[in-house]
C-alpha cells in the first residue's frame, strides 16, 4: 500500500469508520451573496472538499457586447460588478480610449476618479457590513449601509442612478458635476473618517471578531500569485500591488495616497485592508475635489465610433482587484470580441484552497472575505 | 366534608388559578418580548423596527400569530413523523416548565381568608406563596427540565431529514450539554452558602443589605460564579454570540429549518421562553430574585416583590438583546474549548474559594 493509504487506514482504525456528508451550499444560501453554489463534503464539521459551481447568473454580457456599438456596451458593464458600477464604466472606457489613442481632459479624469472612489467606498462598506453579518454581527451592517446610502445619494445626484450610473462615455463624461455636489460631498468626506472609527470600535479589536477571522481563510502571498489573486485579498497577503500606483491611469499619479498592505494573509487582514482603503479613498476624493481643474469634461467625438483594427488590454484597480477589459476591434462600429477579466472570478478560485481542512464556519468567513459579486463572476 | 379537606380544596383552587394566570400572562409576555426584541434591535441599529401594526407596533405579535396560523403546515417527505411533531412540543414544554419552581414573589395571597362566613386556610402546599411549586430540589429540577429541552432540538434536527438541521441539532446537543455542566457547577457555591436547593430559600437568603445600601445578592459574594453562569445561560439559550444552533449564515436556520406554520412558531416562542427563563433564573440565583426595598411593608408585600422580580428579569432580557446587537457570533469549536478548558476549571476554582468567601462574609 502507498503511504497515504496506510495513513488513512490507521486514521480510520483510530477514529472508527466514519462517513462524510455532502451538503449543498447554495444556490440559495444566506452567505453566498447571490446565486453561488458550492458542494461541500463534510466530515463532522470539517470541510473535506469544496467544489464551486458557477453560472447561475450568466447573462452572456461578453457575447452581447459583440452586437452593440462601443457606446452601447457601457450600460452592460454596469451590470458586471453592480456594487461598484462606476469602476466597470471606467475600465471599459479607458480600454476603448487606449484603442483610439485619445486622452480625456483633466477635469473629466478628476470626475472619473471622484466617482470611482465613491463607488469603491460604497462597495467596501457594503462588503464590510455583509462580512460582519456573515459572522453573526448584525449592527455593523446597518451602520455601514447608512453611509452607503449617502454615497448612493451622491451617485444619484450626479448620474441619476444609484447603482448603475452609465455616466462615463468614451472620451470623457456624459455631463459635468452638478454645482451643489462639491459642498455636499465635502461635508460627507469630513464626517466619514469618524464613522469608520465607529465601525472599527465595533469590530476591529473585538475578541470574538478576531477569533473568528484571524488565521481564517489563510492564503499565502505565493499562493495568491499562483492563483492570480489581486486586489485587497493580495494586499492582505503582503503583496504591494495596486494598479492605481503601479500602472497609474486617469491621473491617479497626481494624488497622494498609500497602498494599504498587511501581512496576515487571513480574513482579518482583508477586513483591515478594506477599512484602511476606505480612508485612503476618502482622502483621494478630498484631494480631487479641492484641486478639481477647470475646463472641458470630455473630448468632442464626432460620428460613429469606429476604432482602428487591433487589440487592446487595459486594467484598472476595481474594489475587488484587477478589472481588465480585452477588446479586439476589426475596424467596424462593434467590438469583434470583448473579454472581461473579472477580479472576483479569479479570486474565487482560492476558495477550495482556503477552506479544505478547516471548519464549516470558517468556510463562511473565508467565502465572505473574497468579496463575492456573482454578477461579475458569471457575467 | 372534614374541615382540613376544605382547606385543601381552597389551596388547590388557588394553585390552579395561579397556574392559569401565570400561563396566560407568560404567553402574552412571550409574544411581546418578540416585539420588544425587534424594536430594541431597531433602536440599536438606527432603524425603526415594526411600528406599523397598531400604536408603536403593539399589535404586531397578534398579526404574526394570525399569519403563523394561516401558513400551510408542511411536513417534509421522509421525515421521521413522530419525532418531527414531538420536537417543538418538547421544546416549548421545557421552556414553560422551568417556571414551575422559580419564585416570582414572596406571599401573594393572605394565609387565611374569610369567605362566606368560613375561614379558609391557603397555606397548604405553599399555595399562597409566589411560586407554583416550592420544591426542595428545585435546582435539580431546573437542570433536568433544561436537559429535556435539548432533546427537542436534537429531535428536530434528527427528525426533519435535512443535513443542515442535523448539523444544528448536533451542535445544540454538544454545546448545551457542556454548558449545563458549567452552569450547574457554578451554582455549587450558592448551594454551599444557603444549604438549600429550594429557590425560595435561595432568594430569602439574599434579603437585607450590607451597610444599608449594598444588597446581599449572590452576584456580589459569588462574582465568578455569576459571570460563568451568565455565559453558560447565553450558550444554553442559544442566543448571540452563541447562536450556533440556528446560525443563519452557516446552517441557514439550523434545527428549525424544515418547520413551518405553528410548529415554527412554537420553536420561535420557546426560544424566547428559554431566554426569559434563563433571565429569571439568573435573577433568582444572583440578583436577589424578588428581594428589594420595602418588601416587608404590610399592604405592599403582596405585589411589590412580583414587580421587583419582573423588572429585574426584563433588565436581563434587555441585556440579552443588547448583547445580540453588539457581538459577532462565536465559533462552535472555540465555544466548546471555552466551555471545557476555561469555564469548567473556573467553576472548580469557584467551589474551592467558596468556603473562604463564606467565612469572609460571615456565613460560616
Amino acid at each position: 500500500m502507498a503511504e497515504p493509504e496506510i495513513r488513512l487506514h490507521q486514521e480510520k482504525r483510530k477514529r472508527g469508520e466514519t462517513e462524510t456528508m455532502e451538503i449543498n451550499m447554495g444556490p440559495q444560501h444566506p452567505s453566498t451573496h447571490g446565486v453561488f453554489r458550492a458542494v461541500v463534503e463534510l466530515d463532522g464539521e470539517t470541510v473535506v472538499k469544496v467544489v464551486p459551481h458557477l453560472g447561475y447568473l450568466h447573462r452572456g454580457i461578453e457575447k452581447i457586447a459583440e452586437n452593440r456599438t462601443y457606446h452601447q456596451v457601457i450600460p452592460l458593464t454596469d451590470r458586471l460588478d453592480y456594487m461598484a458600477g462606476a469602476s466597470n464604466n471606467l475600465g471599459y472606457c479607458l480600454t476603448v480610449e487606449k484603442l483610439l489613442g485619445i486622452e480625456v481632459p483633466p477635469r473629466g479624469q478628476y470626475i472619473r476618479v471622484i466617482l470611482t472612489e465613491l463607488s469603491r467606498i460604497s462597495s467596501h462598506l457594503f462588503w464590510a457590513g455583509a462580512n460582519a453579518h456573515d459572522l453573526g454581527a448584525m449592527t455593523p451592517f446597518f451602520f455601514m449601509v447608512r453611509e452607503r446610502e449617502q454615497i448612493l445619494f451622491f451617485l444619484e445626484m450626479i448620474t441619476g442612478s444609484r447603482l448603475t450610473p452609465s455616466f462615463f462615455r468614451v472620451g470623457g463624461m456624459s455631463m459635468d458635476l452638478p454645482p451643489e455636489f462639491r459642498d455636499e460631498c465635502m461635508k460627507f468626506i469630513k464626517n466619514f473618517p469618524p464613522r469608520v472609527d465607529e465601525y472599527e470600535t465595533l469590530l476591529t479589536e473585538n475578541k470574538i471578531w478576531k477569533s473568528r477571522t484571524q488565521g481564517v481563510g489563510y492564503l499565502s502571498a505565493e499562493d495568491c500569485i499562483k492563483l492570480g489573486i489581486s486586489g485587497p485579498m493580495a494586499r492582505a497577503a503582503g503583496i504591494d500591488w495596486d494598479l492605481r500606483k503601479n500602472q497609474p491611469y486617469s491621473s491617479y499619479d497626481k494624488f497622494d495616497f498609500k497602498t494599504v498592505v498587511y501581512h496576515g494573509c487571513d480574513a482579518y487582514d482583508r477586513y483591515r485592508v478594506r477599512m484602511m482603503e476606505m480612508r485612503q479613498s476618502n482622502e483621494i476624493i478630498r484631494q480631487a475635489l479641492e484641486s478639481l481643474p477647470e475646463g472641458d469634461h470630455s473630448v468632442t467625438m464626432k460620428g460613429t465610433l469606429k476604432p482602428p483594427a487591433g487589440e487592446v488590454y487595459m486594467a484598472i484597480e476595481a474594489p475587488r482587484g484587477e478589472l481588465g477589459f480585452y477588446i479586439v476591434s476589426d475596424g467596424t462600429a462593434q467590438p469583434f470580441r470583448m473579454k472581461v477579466r473579472a477580479p472576483t472570478f479569479v479570486n474565487l478560485q482560492s476558495l477550495p484552497k482556503m477552506c479544505e481542512g478547516k471548519l464549516f464556519s470558517d468556510m463562511v468567513a473565508a467565502l465572505s472575505s473574497v468579496d463575492l459579486v456573482l454578477a461579475e463572476v458569471d457575467r | 366534608m372534614p374541615e382540613s379537606n376544605m382547606d385543601l380544596v381552597a389551596s388547590v383552587i388557588l394553585i390552579l388559578v395561579k397556574i392559569g394566570v401565570f400561563f396566560a400572562l407568560f404567553m402574552l409576555i412571550l409574544a411581546y418580548v418578540t416585539l420588544l426584541e425587534r424594536r430594541l434591535l431597531g433602536f440599536f441599529q438606527e432603524r425603526y423596527g415594526p411600528n406599523r401594526v397598531g400604536w408603536q407596533g403593539l399589535l404586531q405579535p397578534v398579526a404574526d400569530g394570525i399569519k403563523m396560523f394561516m401558513k400551510e403546515d408542511v411536513t417534509v417527505s421522509e421525515a421521521n413523523k413522530a419525532v418531527y411533531i414531538l420536537a417543538p412540543i418538547v421544546f416549548v414544554a421545557a421552556a414553560l416548565m422551568t417556571f414551575s419552581v422559580i419564585p416570582f414573589g414572596d406571599v401573594i395571597w393572605p394565609a387565611t381568608m374569610e369567605i362566606g362566613g368560613r375561614v379558609y386556610n391557603f397555606t397548604l402546599a405553599n399555595a399562597n406563596r409566589g411560586v407554583i411549586a416550592d420544591v426542595n430540589v428545585a435546582i435539580l429540577i431546573v437542570f433536568a427540565i433544561s436537559s429535556i429541552g435539548i432533546y427537542g432540538l436534537i429531535m428536530a434536527g434528527w427528525g426533519s431529514n435535512n443535513k443542515y438541521a442535523l448539523l444544528g441539532g448536533v451542535r445544540a446537543a454538544a454545546v448545551m450539554i457542556s454548558y449545563e455542566l458549567a452552569a450547574g457547577l457554578a451554582l455549587v457555591g450558592i448551594i454551599m452558602t444557603t444549604g438549600s436547593m429550594s429557590l425560595m430559600d435561595i432568594v430569602k437568603f439574599q434579603g437585607g443589605c450590607w451597610f444599608g445600601v449594598i444588597p446581599k445578592w449572590f452576584c456580589f459574594t459569588q462574582p465568578l460564579a455569576f459571570v460563568i453562569f451568565l455565559i453558560a445561560v447565553f450558550a444554553e439559550t442559544g442566543r448571540t454570540p452563541f447562536d450556533f444552533t440556528e446560525c443563519e449564515n452557516e446552517l441557514v436556520a439550523g434545527y428549525q429549518m424544515e418547520y413551518s406554520s405553528m410548529k415554527f412558531a412554537l420553536f420561535y416562542l420557546a426560544e424566547y421562553g428559554h431566554m426569559i427563563a434563563a433571565s429569571a433564573l439568573t435573577v433568582t440565583f444572583f440578583l436577589g430574585g424578588w428581594q428589594g426595598p420595602f418588601v416587608d411593608v404590610p399592604g405592599l408585600n403582596y405585589f411589590l416583590p412580583v414587580i421587583y422580580f419582573c423588572v429585574k428579569t426584563f433588565m436581563l432580557v434587555f441585556f440579552f438583546i443588547w448583547v445580540r446587537a453588539t457581538y459577532p457570533r462565536f465559533r462552535y469549536d472555540l465555544l466548546m474549548k471555552l466551555g471545557w478548558k476555561v469555564l469548567l476549571p473556573a467553576t472548580l476554582v469557584n467551589i474551592l474559594i467558596s468556603p473562604f468567601t463564606m467565612k469572609l462574609f460571615g456565613y460560616l
